[in-house]
C-alpha cells in the first residue's frame, strides 16, 4: 500500500468571478521512501493540491470531493487534534517562501525548539537536544542555532526550514518550491542535502516545483500537472526520456539546455485555460498540435499506458510517433499562432 | 571592428544605511555593488552577464541605462561618455538604449491602457507627425511581437494581460524608438516555463533582424548560452571570466565559473554530473578582501589569492580570466 | 482597420481626463458597497441642492428684519407657520439663515478641501520624487505645520488677514495640507522604485513628466481620500472660527448662527429652534465627509474591512 493516496481530489476557490476549480479530480499516490516531483506552471493548482493534503487551505477555498489517505486513514475525515497529529507529526511541510517567514527577532534555534515544544509536546531539554541533532542532519553546525535569521545565507535559512519540517520525525515531507529563491550553487547543495536526508531517513517526499530540472535532480517519480489535472505520471527517467503527453513533450523543447548548443527553442503557444470556466474537452487541446476532433469534446482521463505509467491523452498509444513529430508540430503552431486565439483568457490563475 | 559600448573600470558604491549602533560608533561603511567592471561590446554583439543575486549585474545595467550614476570609471557609448550627458544629449541617448524589465507585471503603468503606454515613447521623442501615424506605429509594433489582433490589445489595462503578453508589450515599447542597444534584465524569470521560449525566440529574432546590440542579464547560464555570443561571469561586483559563450561554459577556467556551471541542474536525469563543491557563506559586498573576492569560498585557494587581487587577463581561446591559477607567464601572448 | 479608423476610435481610451471619470466610478463603487458612505453622499447631494436653490427656497432674506403685523420687530418668535424655525433676537428668519448657511459651509468645505488636495499632493509628489534636501525642507515644513496648534493659529491668521470666508479657506489650506503631503510623499517613495517609473525614465520622460503623467494618477485616489476628510474638517473649523466671533459678520454661516444665538442668551431662554438646527447641520455635514472618507479608505486598503 502506498504511503499517501490521493483519490479524485477536487478543490474550489470562491472568487468574485464565481467558483474556480483549482484542482479538478487529482488521483496520485506516493510510495514509501520515494520522492515524487509534482511539476506544473503557476496557477496549475500544484500548491493548492499540497495545501489541501493537510487541510491548510485559505478561507475562500474548499475541498469539494475526493479522499486523501495516509497509511489508510482518510485525512479529510479528521479534524482537531487527530488532524494535527497527522499534520505536523507524520507529515512535515516546507511551505513556499518559508525561509522568509523566519521571525527576524528570535534566534533560529529558539524558533526550532518552540516548534517542537508546541507541536510535539517535547520538554525544553529534549527539544534543545534534538534541535542540535537536526541541525547536524541538515548540514548546519549546531553553533548556528544561536544565530538570528539575518546572519544566515539563503541556503542556510532553507536548511533551517527543512529542519523544522523534520523536527517531529514525519514519514512524509511536502516541500513547496524549496529552492526557487536560491542561487544555483546553493540550490544544488540544498537539493543534495534533501536527497541524502530522504535516503537516510527513508522519508517519502513530495516536491512541488515549476522547474523540471529540479525534479530530474532529486526525484524518483514525477507527476506533471496542467490546469488542475495530472496529465502524466511515471518514473522520472522514463517520463523525461519518453514523454507520453503532448504537454510534457512540448516542455522538453521549451527551455534552453546548458550542455547542448543552441537548436531553436520551441515554445508551447497559447495560455492555460481559465479555470473559472474549464473547457469541456481536454484542457490542453487549444495548445496541442496533435488535437483531434475527440479531444475538444471528450476530456481524457488518466489511464495506465504500461510499465506503471499513466497518461491522460486520447492519443497516448501513438506517443512514440507523436514524440518524434513534436518539435516540428509545436514549431508550426508557433508560426501560425495557437488554435484558440482568445480561447484561453489570460490571468486565469488563482488569485 | 567598432565598439558600440566600452565600459572601463566601472564602479558604484553605496553608503550603507548604518544601524543605530554604527551611527553612534561613527563607522561609515560602503557597499561596493560594482567594483571595477570592464568590457567592450561591438555593434551587433550580444553579451550575457551571469552571476548570482547580489553580484552587481543589475547595478551594472542600471549604470549603463543612466538610471544610476557611476562612482568611478567610465561608460562610453558610440565614443561618448555617458556619465556627462545632459538635456537633449541625454534624451538622444535614451532613444538609443532601451531596457526590458525583469518583472513585466510592474513595468507598465497600471493606470494606462496598452495603447497609452505605447504612445508614451512616441510622444516623448516626438516620433510620428500625427496621432494617426503614431497609432499606426504602435499597431505595427504590437503586430511584430505577435500580439494580434492588435485592436483587441489597445484598450486593455496591464492587469488584464498575462505575464507573457505583458513582456511582449514591454519589448514592443522598447523597440518603438528604434534603439541601438537593448538591455534585458532576467527577461523571462517571472514567466512560466511554457511561455519563456516564445519570448526568448522573439527577442532573438528581433535582435537579428534589426542588428540590435544586446546585453542579457541572467542567473541562468543556459539562457545566456541560447541568447549570447559572449558571456561574462560576475562575482561580488567584478567580472571573473569573460569570453565566447560556448568556451566559457564548456571549458570554464575560473573556479567560480566551474562551480556555477557544474551546479546547473540538467533536465535530462540520465546526464551524469560532477559538481564542484564550494562553501556556502554569506558574501558581503562591503569590506571586500584585499585579494581575490572569491578567495573565501575557493576550493583551490592559494596564499597569493588573499594578498593580491587578480587582474582580468587574456588566457586562451579568447577568454579573459581573473585568477592566479592562470599566471601571466603561461598565457597566450597578446 | 486603417490607421485613421484606429485614431477615430481613440479618445475613449487616451484622455488623461480619464482620472476624473475614474474618480466618479470609484465614488460610485464606494457608495454601492458601504451604506454609510451612501448616506454621506446623499447628505451631500441634499446639501448641494439646498445650497443651489437657497434663494428660491428661503421664504425671507436671512439678513432682513421681519415685522409683526402690528409693526413691531418680530424678535425671538417661536416657530410658527410664517417662521418655521422662529426668528432671532433681531427678527431674522432662522430657517432662511439655515438654508443660506449651507452655501457657506459647502463653499468653505469644498474649496478648502480642493486647496488641501492640490497643495498636499504637489508637496508630496515633489518631496517623494526628488527626495534628498528638497524632501528634507518640505517635510520639516510639514513638521512645523503639525506642531502648530490648529484652531488658535487659524484664528490668529484670520484675525490678522481680516475676517472673510476666503481668508478662512486660505488659512485652512495652509494648515491642513500637512496630512495629505505626508501620506502622498510616502506613497510616491514606494511608487518611485516601481519598474514602470524607471521605464518612464529609460524612455526619456523628463522629471516633470514622470511625476505628473506617470506617478500622479497613481496617488490621486489617496488624494481624494484625504480631500473628502478635509471637507468635514474645513466645515467644522469654519464653524468654530465663526462661533468664536472671528468670522465674516456679513456672511450667514452655521457657526455665525450659533454665535449669534449664544450671545443673545438663546440657550438660557431654551430657544432650541434657533441653535439646534445649525448645530445639527454642522454635525451632518462633518459626519457625511467622514463617512465618505471611510468608504474610500476601505476601498483603497481592503484589509481594514475585516477589523
Amino acid at each position: 500500500m502506498p504511503l499517501l493516496e490521493i483519490e479524485n481530489l477536487t478543490v474550489q476557490y470562491h472568487t468574485l468571478h464565481g467558483a474556480v476549480q483549482a484542482v479538478r479530480g487529482v488521483t496520485l499516490s506516493i510510495e514509501r521512501g520515494r520522492a515524487l516531483g509534482l511539476v506544473g506552471e503557476s496557477g496549475c493548482g500544484k500548491t493548492t493540491l499540497a495545501r489541501a493534503l493537510i487541510n491548510v487551505l485559505s478561507r475562500n477555498a474548499a475541498i469539494t470531493g475526493g479522499a486523501v489517505r495516509f497509511d489508510g486513514v482518510d485525512l479529510l475525515q479528521l479534524s482537531g487534534e487527530a488532524l494535527n497529529d497527522y499534520r505536523w507529526r507524520r507529515i512535515g511541510l516546507v511551505p513556499q517562501a518559508a525561509m522568509d517567514s523566519l521571525d527576524p527577532v528570535y534566534r533560529v534555534g529558539d524558533q526550532l525548539v518552540e516548534t517542537m515544544r508546541l507541536r510535539g509536546g517535547l520538554t525544553p531539554a529534549e527539544a534543545r537536544e534534538r534541535a542540535a541533532r537536526l541541525f547536524a542532519l541538515v548540514g548546519l553546525e549546531p553553533t548556528r542555532l544561536r544565530l538570528y535569521p539575518h546572519e544566515l545565507s539563503g541556503g542556510m535559512k532553507q536548511r533551517v526550514v527543512i529542519a523544522m519540517a523534520l523536527a517531529l520525525q514525519p514519514k512524509l515531507v511536502i516541500a513547496d518550491e524549496p529552492v526557487t529563491a536560491l542561487d544555483v550553487i546553493v540550490q544544488h547543495q540544498v537539493l543534495r542535502t534533501m536527497r541524502e536526508l530522504q535516503e537516510t531517513l527513508s522519508l517519502s517526499l513530495l516536491l512541488i516545483t515549476h522547474d523540471i530540472s529540479v525534479v530530474a535532480d532529486l526525484c524518483d517519480d514525477v507527476a506533471v500537472m496542467y490546469a488542475g489535472r495530472i496529465v502524466e505520471t511515471g518514473s522520472v527517467r522514463e517520463v523525461f526520456a519518453a514523454p507520453q503527453h503532448p504537454y510534457t513533450m512540448g516542455l522538453r523543447n521549451a527551455f534552453p539546455s546548458l550542455r547542448a548548443s543552441s537548436a531553436r527553442l520551441v515554445p508551447i503557444e497559447g495560455y492555460p485555460p481559465d479555470l473559472a470556466s474549464p473547457p469541456n474537452g481536454c484542457a490542453f487541446a487549444p495548445r496541442c498540435p496533435f488535437a483531434v476532433q475527440r479531444c475538444w469534446g471528450d476530456d481524457p482521463v488518466l489511464m495506465p499506458t504500461g510499465g506503471g505509467r499513466l497518461a491522460a491523452c486520447h492519443r497516448a498509444m501513438e506517443a512514440d510517433v507523436l514524440r518524434i513529430q513534436a518539435p516540428q508540430a509545436f514549431a508550426r503552431l508557433e508560426a501560425t499562432g495557437s488554435q484558440a486565439v482568445e480561447g484561453g483568457a489570460p490571468g486565469g490563475g488563482i488569485p | 571592428m567598432s565598439q558600440l559600448l566600452e565600459v572601463t573600470d566601472l564602479r558604484k558604491e553605496y553608503p550603507l544605511q548604518s544601524g543605530m549602533l554604527s551611527a553612534v560608533m561613527g563607522a561609515r561603511r560602503v557597499v561596493h555593488a560594482v567594483n571595477g567592471v570592464s568590457f567592450a561590446l561591438e555593434e551587433g554583439g550580444s553579451l550575457g552577464l551571469a552571476g548570482e543575486s547580489g553580484c552587481g549585474k543589475t547595478t551594472t545595467a542600471k549604470l549603463i541605462l543612466r538610471l544610476l550614476r557611476p562612482s568611478g570609471g567610465s561608460i562610453r557609448f558610440a565614443g561618448r561618455d555617458v556619465a556627462g550627458l545632459e538635456g537633449l544629449d541625454l534624451l538622444a541617448y535614451r532613444r538609443q538604449v532601451q531596457f526590458v524589465f525583469q518583472n513585466p507585471y510592474e513595468a507598465l503603468n497600471p493606470r494606462f491602457t496598452i495603447l497609452r503606454s505605447l504612445l508614451e515613447p512616441l510622444i516623448i521623442h516626438d516620433i510620428g507627425r500625427s496621432l494617426t501615424e503614431r497609432v499606426e506605429r504602435v499597431a505595427m509594433a504590437l503586430d511584430r511581437v505577435h500580439l494580434t489582433p492588435v485592436e483587441t490589445f489597445f484598450p486593455k489595462y496591464p492587469h488584464q494581460l498575462s505575464g507573457g503578453q505583458l513582456q511582449r508589450v514591454v519589448i514592443a515599447r522598447a523597440l518603438l524608438v528604434d534603439p541601438l542597444l537593448l538591455v534585458a534584465d532576467e527577461p523571462v524569470s517571472m514567466l512560466d516555463v511554457s511561455i519563456r521560449a516564445g519570448v526568448l525566440n522573439l527577442m532573438r529574432d528581433l535582435s537579428r533582424e534589426r542588428k540590435l546590440t544586446t546585453i542579457y542579464i541572467s542567473h541562468d547560464l543556459a539562457l545566456i548560452r541560447y541568447m549570447c555570443s559572449v558571456a561574462a561571469v560576475m562575482y561580488l561586483g567584478t567580472i571573473c571570466e569573460i569570453g565566447p559563450t560556448a568556451e566559457v561554459i564548456e571549458h570554464p577556467r575560473h573556479p567560480y565559473t566551474q562551480a556555477l556551471v557544474s551546479a546547473v541542474p540538467d533536465p535530462d536525469p540520465a546526464q551524469p554530473r560532477r559538481p564542484v563543491e564550494i562553501a556556502d557563506t554569506v558574501p558581503t559586498p562591503f569590506q571586500l578582501p584585499v585579494g581575490c573576492p572569491f578567495a573565501d569560498r575557493c576550493p583551490q585557494v592559494m596564499e597569493v589569492c588573499r594578498r593580491v587581487r587578480p587582474a582580468l587577463l587574456p588566457e586562451a581561446a579568447g577568454v579573459h580570466v581573473a585568477c592566479h591559477l592562470y599566471p601571466a607567464g603561461t598565457r597566450e601572448a597578446h | 482597420m486603417s490607421g485613421s479608423e484606429r485614431a477615430a476610435a481613440l479618445p475613449q481610451w487616451t484622455r488623461a481626463a480619464a482620472t476624473w471619470r475614474d474618480a466618479l466610478l470609484v465614488t460610485w463603487a464606494v457608495a454601492r458597497r458601504d451604506r454609510f458612505a451612501l448616506a454621506g453622499l446623499i447628505i451631500y447631494a441634499v446639501l448641494l441642492a439646498v445650497a443651489l436653490a437657497a434663494p428660491a427656497l428661503a421664504p425671507y432674506n436671512p439678513l432682513d428684519l421681519n415685522y409683526r403685523p402690528d409693526g413691531d420687530v418680530a424678535a425671538n418668535e417661536a416657530p410658527s407657520l410664517s417662521h418655521w424655525l422662529g426668528t432671532t433676537n433681531l427678527g431674522r428668519d432662522v430657517f432662511s439663515q439655515v438654508l443660506f448657511g449651507t452655501r457657506v459651509a459647502l463653499v468653505v468645505g469644498f474649496v478648502a478641501a480642493f486647496g488641501v488636495v492640490v497643495l498636499g499632493t504637489l508637496v508630496g509628489l515633489v518631496a517623494g520624487y526628488y527626495s534628498g534636501w528638497v524632501d528634507t525642507i518640505l517635510m520639516r515644513l510639514a513638521d512645523v505645520a503639525f506642531g502648530i496648534p490648529f484652531l488658535p493659529m487659524a484664528i490668529v491668521l484670520v484675525a490678522f488677514l481680516g475676517p472673510s470666508i476666503w481668508n478662512t479657506v486660505l488659512v485652512m489650506t495652509l494648515l491642513l495640507w500637512r496630512d495629505t503631503g505626508r501620506v502622498i510623499r510616502a506613497q510616491v517613495l514606494s511608487l518611485r522604485t516601481r519598474s514602470y517609473v524607471e521605464a518612464a525614465r529609460v524612455l526619456g520622460a523628463s522629471h516633470v513628466r514622470t511625476m505628473f503623467v506617470h506617478i500622479a494618477p497613481n496617488v490621486l485616489p489617496l488624494s481624494f481620500l484625504y480631500g473628502s476628510l478635509a471637507v468635514g474638517w474645513a466645515i467644522l473649523t469654519e464653524a468654530s472660527i465663526s462661533f468664536l466671533g472671528f468670522g465674516d459678520p456679513n456672511v450667514i454661516s452655521w457657526g455665525f448662527m450659533l454665535q449669534d444665538a449664544y450671545n443673545s442668551q438663546a440657550m438660557a431662554r431654551h430657544a432650541f429652534y434657533w441653535f439646534v438646527p445649525p448645530g445639527l447641520c454642522i454635525m451632518l455635514a462633518v459626519m457625511a465627509g467622514f463617512f465618505i472618507g471611510r468608504g474610500y479608505e476601505e476601498l483603497l486598503f481592503p484589509r481594514l474591512r475585516r477589523r
